[in-house]
C-alpha cells in the first residue's frame, strides 16, 4: 500500500499547522464564520445538528492496522467511543470538540492519515473499488491512479473553490463496484489489444435532488495523459459551471444543459492545450506509485479443503462464507466482507473496540490490509481461505460477524434527522426497523441480493436513487414521509430507480417494503432471479398492484 | 477602506486607478478598466494615459489575445472570495495566452487564498481586508510550501523524484 515519504510526510504536517492557524484566526476574529466555513471544510470539519463533525480520508478506502487502531484511538478519546464509516470511504466523527480538532490532526498525520478535501467545494478524496488488487475480475488495480489523482488534486491552487464538490472514482474491473458514473468523473481503467492501458471516462454523474448517470466522454484515454484530462475538465468546470444557485452546481448540471457533445469539444479544447506538458505522466512515475501497490506475498498453504470441511460442519460458518466471502485472483484465497450492518444496528457505525478486533485480524490473517467500501462496510481482502474460520470467529467475538453482505438488512442509510441539520427525516431509525424485519437468516437468504439505501433528505447522501428498492425520507404537513423508489442500480449497468407512487408515513414504511419484497418472491421465475433482475423484467406494474391496489 | 497593493512581499504605492463604466476617462495617468470599456476605448485613448484592464469571473481573457503585447497590467476581480474563476483566468492568462507582466488579484482577497493565487500566476494582491492586511504586515506566511501539482508561479522548483511536485522559489510571499 502507498507510504508517505518525506514530501508527504512534511506536506501533511504543513497542513495541519496551516489549519491550526487557520482555528486560531478563526477565535481571534481575523476570520468570520463565512470565511473560515470552506476552509474548515476543506479539511473535513463540518457543522452538524448537534456538534462540530470530522471527516477523515481513508484514501481509495485502503488502510492497515496501525491506522485503523489510530481511528480507534480517535474514537475513544476525543469522540463518544465510535466512528462512522461513510459511502465514499471516509470516517465521520461525530462529536469531537473544535479545539481538539488541530490535536486529532496531528494524530492522524502520526498514521499517514488525514482529513484534507473530504468536504467543501473542491476534489474530494477519490474513491476505488474496495476489492482492488484482490478481485478476481480485475483488469488492473486503480488504486496507483486513484493515489497519482489524490496527490494531484491535493490544495490545488486553481480548483479548490469550484462551484460545488467534485468527486472521482476509479475502478479496474469490469463489474463496476465504485459506482464511477454516478460521480462528477469516473474512470474505468481498462487494457488495449496490446496491453497499453487507459480508461473509459464518465463525466456529470451524480445523485443529489437531480440524480443523473454521468456520460462517456471518452472510451479510451491512455494512462499518461489522465492528469492532463482530468485538469481539462475541472477547467471547463471551474469556469462555466453555475455559481447562481448551489443546487445546479454540480458538473452533472453542466453537461445537462451545455449539451455533452458541446461539453466534450471545451474539453478536448482545453485538454490539447496542456496535453503534452508537464502533466503527462511519465512511465517511470506511474511504475513507482505502482509499486506501492504491489500484491503481498500469497501463499495459499497446504491445506486446500480446510475451509470446506469447517463449513461442513458449522453452518453459522457456512452461511458467512456463502454472502460474505468474494472471489480472489490468487487460488487459495478470498476477500471478506465485515458487515457493519449487525441487525437493528445503525448502519456503517464501529465502536472503538470493533475497529481494534479488526485491526488485530487484519494484521494477523490479512496481510495487514483492511477496506472500506462504499457500502459502509469492511473489507479483509486479501485472507486465506483456510483462515477464515478463525476470522469469522474472531468477527462473531466483536459481534460483526453477520453474514448479511449484499443482503436486505445491508443496507445504506445517511444519518437523516439523529445527526443532520440538513434532514427531513429520519433514517438510520428505519434502516434498524427494516433490518428487524427481515433479520431471520433464512429469511434474508431467501431473498437473496437486494439494495435498500435510504436518505433522510433529497440530498441523497443514502444513495437512494441508485438502490434497487431507495426510500427518501421528506417531509409533509410536519410529519415524516418517505418515498420508494424502485430499479435504481449503481453498477456498469447504472439506472436511477423510478418513483413508485405516493409515500408512507414512518410507520407505514416498513410494512410498505415488505410488501414489495412479497411481491417480489410471489413473481420471480426461479429464485436466483434477484430483485432487480425480476423488476427489470415485469416493470413496476405489479409492485404498484400490490401497494396501492392500482394497476 | 481603500485598497492597498501588496507586492514583492511589502506594502507599495499604486499609481493605478479603477474607472468604472461610466467614469470619465483622463488625458494622463494610468487607469484600470473594466474588459467592455478597455476594448472600447484602447484604439482611441490619449498615448499619454496608462491603459490596464479588469477581468471579472465571468470574461473570456481570449478577448484581450491581440492588445496583450501592450498590456503590462491585467486585474482580475473576486467579487466573493469563494468564486473561484479568477484562478482558472489567471492560469489561462500565464499558459494559453503567455501574458508575463503584473497580474493582480482585486476584490475580496483574504490571506488563505493568497498563497493559491500567487501559485496561479497572480503577482499583485489589492488588499482591503484589515485581518489579511495585518498578517502580511506582520510577515505571517500560511503557506503550505510543498506543492503536489505543476502551476504558473515563477521559480517553483521539482521537488526530489516526483514528476509533479513542486517547492516554492526561495523567497516565500
Ligand atoms: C450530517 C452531515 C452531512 C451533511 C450536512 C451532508 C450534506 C450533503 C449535501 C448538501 C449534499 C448534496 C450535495 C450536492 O448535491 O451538491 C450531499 C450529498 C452527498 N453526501 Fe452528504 N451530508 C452529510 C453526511 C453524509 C454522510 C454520512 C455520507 C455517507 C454516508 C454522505 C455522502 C454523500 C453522498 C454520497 C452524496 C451524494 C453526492 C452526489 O450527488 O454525487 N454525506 N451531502
Ligand atoms: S441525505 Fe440529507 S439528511 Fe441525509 S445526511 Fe445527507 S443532507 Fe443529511
Amino acid at each position: 500500500m502507498y507510504r508517505y515519504d518525506e514530501f508527504d510526510t512534511d506536506f501533511v504536517s504543513a497542513r495541519v499547522e496551516q489549519f491550526t492557524d487557520q482555528v486560531r484566526r478563526r477565535l481571534a476574529g481575523d476570520l468570520d464564520e463565512d470565511q473560515f466555513k470552506p476552509l474548515r471544510l476543506m479539511n473535513g470539519v463540518y457543522l452538524q445538528l448537534h456538534a462540530y463533525m470530522l471527516r477523515v480520508a481513508i484514501p481509495y478506502g485502503t488502510l492497515n492496522g496501525a491506522q485503523m487502531r489510530k481511528l480507534a484511538y480517535v474514537a475513544r478519546t476525543y469522540d463518544r467511543g465510535y466512528g462512522h464509516f461513510t459511502t465514499r470511504q471516509n470516517i465521520q466523527f461525530n462529536w469531537p470538540r473544535l479545539k481538539d480538532i488541530p490535536a486529532i490532526l496531528e494524530e492522524l498525520a502520526k498514521v499517514e492519515m488525514h482529513a484534507i478535501q473530504t468536504s467543501g467545494n473542491c476534489i474530494r478524496n477519490v474513491t476505488a473499488d474496495h476489492f482492488s488488487g484482490a478481485a478476481a475480475d480485475e483488469i488492473l488495480d486503480p488504486r496507483p491512479y486513484a493515489e497519482i489523482l489524490r496527490q494531484w488534486s491535493s490544495l490545488h491552487p486553481e480548483f479548490s473553490f469550484l462551484p460545488r464538490k467534485f468527486k472521482i472514482a476509479v475502478t479496474g474491473a469490469p463489474h463496476d463496484r465504485a459506482a464511477v458514473q454516478v460521480h462528477d468523473i469516473g474512470l474505468q481503467a481498462k487494457r488495449d489489444a496490446n496491453g497499453n492501458v487507459g480508461f473509459a471516462v464518465f463525466v456529470g454523474g451524480g445523485l443529489g435532488r437531480t440524480p443523473m448517470i454521468a456520460r462517456k466522454v471518452r472510451d479510451f484515454l491512455p494512462e499518461e495523459e489522465l492528469l492532463a484530462y482530468c485538469e481539462a475538465i475541472l477547467r471547463v468546470y471551474n469556469r462555466y459551471g453555475r455559481r447562481d444557485n448551489k443546487y445546479k452546481a454540480r458538473i452533472k448540471i453542466l453537461v445537462h444543459e451545455t449539451g455533452v457533445e458541446t461539453l466534450k469539444a471545451d474539453i478536448e479544447h482545453a485538454f490539447e492545450e496542456i496535453r503534452h506538458g508537464v502533466l503527462r505522466l511519465p512511465q517511470d512515475e506511474i511504475d513507482r506509485i505502482t509499486d506501492y501497490f504491489a500484491a503481498p506475498a500469497f501463499a495459499a498453504g497446504a491445506d486446500a479443503d480446510a475451509l470446506d470441511r469447517a463449513t461442513a460442519a458449522d453452518p453459522a460458518l457456512a452461511a458467512f462464507v456463502e454472502r460474505n466471502l468474494q472471489p480472489h485472483k490468487a487460488p487459495g484465497y478470498a476477500s471478506v466482507t465485515i458487515s457493519l450492518k449487525p441487525i437493528g444496528k445503525a448502519p456503517g457505525d464501529a465502536t472503538a473496540d470493533q475497529m481494534d478486533a479488526v485491526a488485530a485480524l487484519a494484521e494477523r490473517y490479512g496481510h495487514d490490509e483492511i477496506r472500506v467500501s462504499h457500502e459502509q462496510n469492511l473489507v479483509l481482502p486479501h485472507v486465506r481461505k483456510a483462515d477464515v474460520p478463525a476470522v469469522f470467529e474472531g468477527l462473531k467475538d466483536t459481534g460483526l460477524a453477520e453474514a448479511n453482505a449484499g443482503l436486505v438488512t445491508d443496507i445504506i442509510a445517511c444519518p437523516g434527522m439523529d445527526f443532520c441539520a440538513l434532514a427531513t427525516a429520519r433514517s438510520i431509525p428505519v434502516a434498524q426497523r427494516i433490518s428487524e424485519r427481515f433479520g431471520t437468516p433464512d429469511r434474508q437468504r431467501d431473498i437473496g441480493d437486494l439494495k435498500i439505501k435510504i436518505s433522510g433528505c433529497i440530498n441523497a447522501c443514502g444513495h437512494h436513487h441508485v438502490g434497487h428498492i431507495g426510500i427518501l425520507g421528506v417531509e409533509k404537513k410536519g410529519e415524516e414521509y418517505y418515498q420508494i423508489t424502485l430499479g435504481g442500480s449503481g453498477d456498469e449497468n447504472s439506472a436511477i430507480g423510478e418513483i413508485i407512487g405516493r409515500g408512507f408515513s414512518y410507520e407505514e414504511v416498513v410494512d410498505a417494503v415488505e410488501t414489495l419484497v412479497d411481491t417480489y418472491i410471489g413473481l420471480r421465475d426461479a429464485p436466483d432471479e434477484d430483485f432487480l433482475a425480476a423488476y427489470r423484467r415485469v416493470g413496476d406494474a405489479p409492485f404498484k398492484e400490490a401497494l396501492y391496489g392500482t394497476a | 477602506m481603500a485598497a492597498q497593493l501588496f507586492r514583492d512581499g511589502a506594502f507599495v504605492a499604486d499609481d493605478w486607478h479603477h474607472l468604472g463604466e461610466d467614469d470619465p476617462l483622463p488625458d494622463s495617468g494610468a487607469v484600470i478598466l473594466p474588459l467592455g470599456r478597455y476594448l472600447e476605448v484602447v484604439a482611441t485613448a490619449p498615448a499619454s494615459l496608462g491603459l490596464a484592464v479588469l477581468l471579472r469571473a465571468g470574461d473570456e481573457p481570449d478577448a484581450l489575445q491581440p492588445h496583450l503585447s501592450q498590456l503590462g497590467l491585467i486585474a482580475v476581480d473576486f467579487a466573493k472570495f469563494s468564486d473561484g474563476r479568477g484562478y482558472s483566468i489567471a492560469r489561462l492568462l500565464r499558459q494559453r495566452h503567455g501574458f508575463d507582466g503584473e497580474l493582480r488579484a482585486v476584490g475580496d482577497v483574504l490571506l488563505d487564498q493568497i498563497p493559491l493565487m500567487r501559485r496561479c500566476g497572480f503577482t499583485a494582491f489589492e488588499i482591503v481586508h484589515a485581518p489579511t492586511r495585518r498578517a502580511l504586515e506582520a510577515g505571517h506566511d500560511v503557506e503550505v510550501p510543498l506543492y503536489l501539482q505543476p502551476a504558473e508561479r515563477a521559480g517553483e522548483r521539482p521537488a526530489g523524484a516526483r514528476a509533479w511536485a513542486r517547492r516554492p522559489a526561495a523567497s516565500r510571499i
